[in-house]
């Protein structure tokens, strides 16, 4: 099982073209059937590292998604093959109907109608939205919309999951919402996430990055130990003890 | 936020909203055409037309009066453009009349050609109006893709259309955010922080199409938008094209 790589990077970095630098020399590894949190400030590279999972940044380094090099050539594989959700849904979802959106990825791989259509409801009904075919984007609140987003990845079979904040700007109901849903899906996850709710429900790996560089990566428990590291980084560690001590009791009755 | 200037009728339900995009397309393009070609004077082909176009409003179950003060829109725009053509056309043979003002004189070709043009525009912009009220915006684009208008026409529209929302949004955002931070309530003294708005927004605009752009790649798009398609076009549509002949008829046996 560990031995399956599905994303390797090696001494990735990537300047943006006014000179800033956003990564430098970052190393990482995820293997199939994990999920990772990455996590760190706002300008640590984050989305900037999450943007190399599909080819939507090319840097300079080695990247290899599920065996394939991040080359000109293979984009349209890893694409296939990696659903990345953006932080802002509007930018995700560009047509003019839901139904339309969720059908764009899956068309354009080439699927016939009848396969589009079952995609399409089953994405849907994932994410608790079924009959929402027709409706249009900005007639959705901010919470259908991140969902409907999320749909879209959904309806294209990725196997890699790559999440940019996705409970950024949602209720707590609303985020709570989602979470649920993103649990039920079986794909490798990547998560970008300033929540550290979230995180520990859902990951079991937490990557901290601050300035571009890779600082710490540990298994979620080791985290919730390292008081030390959660103050370095703004979090409230007792806060975050008491939530998961809490669940932990929970789940033992 | 105030997204009801586009979709408020199109998602009502009655027999017109029901037929498929096309037939309207074809049979509200055949009336403007028809209202343009007639002369000016053909005043009962202008009431046949007013006429059919009233009774589709009402067979859409629309509100005739709010559609009406719809159009009262334009009149502002096309009275700065034709209020001064009876004043500045000179008549060859006498039929003006002198309101003895300084030498003002009122043409009567100038005021066939004010009739002229306020009746053909207002019977142009009705149908349009109607068109909209009555098919929600993605079948209008799917229609008007089926009828041969070429793809970049359609995705640009379906593009506008989809994001005029978030672009409106945005510009009252700011214009909040201006308004709680001014207290000058003069125009003039905010036409540099108007000047900065309208860049501001045309910066974002700018940074978003770039993210949309990649978020369309980034589920395989590679030049070409699926196409997803219309469904059936059934005697309903044959029949209500069959208003395009009659419309023919009238035109060219009355006019």
């Amino acid at each position: 099982m560990k031995s399956d790589k599905v994303i390797e990077i090696d001494h990735l970095s990537y300047d943006y073209p006014d000179g800033t630098s956003a990564l430098r020399e970052v190393q990482l590894e995820v293997f199939r059937g994990e999920s990772v949190a990455i996590l760190g400030p706002n300008g640590a590279g984050k989305s900037t590292l999450l943007y190399h999972f599909n080819g939507t940044l090319i840097g300079n380094g080695k990247v290899t998604i599920l065996g394939l090099p991040l080359l000109k050539e293979n984009l349209k594989e890893i694409r296939r093959k990696v659903g990345l959700v953006f932080q802002n849904p509007d930018d995700q979802l560009f047509c003019p109907t839901v139904y339309d959106d969720v059908a764009f990825g899956p068309l354009n791989m080439g699927l016939d109608l009848e396969k589009v259509r079952y995609r399409v409801e089953r994405a849907l009904k994932m994410v608790g939205l079924q009959g929402f075919e027709r409706r249009s984007a900005h007639h959705l609140s901010e919470g259908e919309k991140k969902r409907v987003a999320l749909a879209t990845v959904l309806a294209m079979d990725s196997e890699i999951l790559a999440l940019d904040e996705p409970t950024d700007n949602l209720d707590p109901a609303g985020s709570q919402a989602l979470i649920e849903r993103i649990r039920q899906t079986s794909q490798t996850k990547v998560i970008i996430t300033h929540h550290l709710a979230l995180a520990i429900d859902l990951c079991n790996r937490a990557v901290f990055l601050q300035a571009g560089r890779k600082v710490e990566d540990l298994p979620m428990e080791r985290l919730l130990e390292n008081r030390a590291l959660l103050e370095r980084f703004g979090f409230d560690a007792d806060f975050i003890h008491w939530i998961y001590e809490r669940k932990r009791k929970i789940k033992k009755n | 936020m105030r997204h009801e200037f586009l979709d408020h009728h199109s998602g009502l339900e009655s027999p017109i909203h029901h037929l498929d995009p096309r037939a309207k397309i074809l049979v509200f393009f055949a009336f403007i055409l028809i209202g343009v070609s007639t002369p000016p004077h053909g005043f009962v082909i202008f009431i046949l037309l007013a006429g059919g176009l009233i009774s589709i409003t009402r067979m859409a179950r629309l509100p005739l009066f709010h559609l009406v003060k719809k159009l009262l829109l334009i009149l502002p725009f096309l009275l700065v453009i034709t209020a001064s053509i009876p004043f500045m056309k000179k008549d060859t043979v006498a039929g003006g009349y002198n309101l003895g003002l300084g030498g003002l004189s009122l043409s009567r070709s100038g005021l066939w050609i004010l009739w002229n043009v306020v009746v053909k525009s207002c019977l142009g912009v009705f149908c349009i109006i109607l068109l909209y009220s009555t098919t929600p915006f993605p079948h209008l684009v799917k229609g008007l893709e089926k009828l041969g208008v070429p793809k970049v026409f359609t995705l640009l529209l379906s593009f506008m259309y989809r994001y005029s929302f978030l672009l409106v949004d945005e510009m009252h955002r700011m214009k909040r955010a201006r308004d709680s931070r001014s207290f000058s309530r003069r125009w003039f003294w905010q036409l540099k922080t108007i000047g900065h708005m309208i860049g501001t927004l045309f910066l974002r605009s700018f940074c978003r199409a770039e993210r949309v752009y990649v978020a369309m790649l980034s589920r395989g798009y590679h030049g070409a938008m699926p196409g997803v398609s219309l469904e059936r076009f059934g005697s309903g549509e044959y029949l209500f094209i069959a208003i395009v002949p009659v419309l023919l008829f009238l035109r060219f046996f009355l006019g």
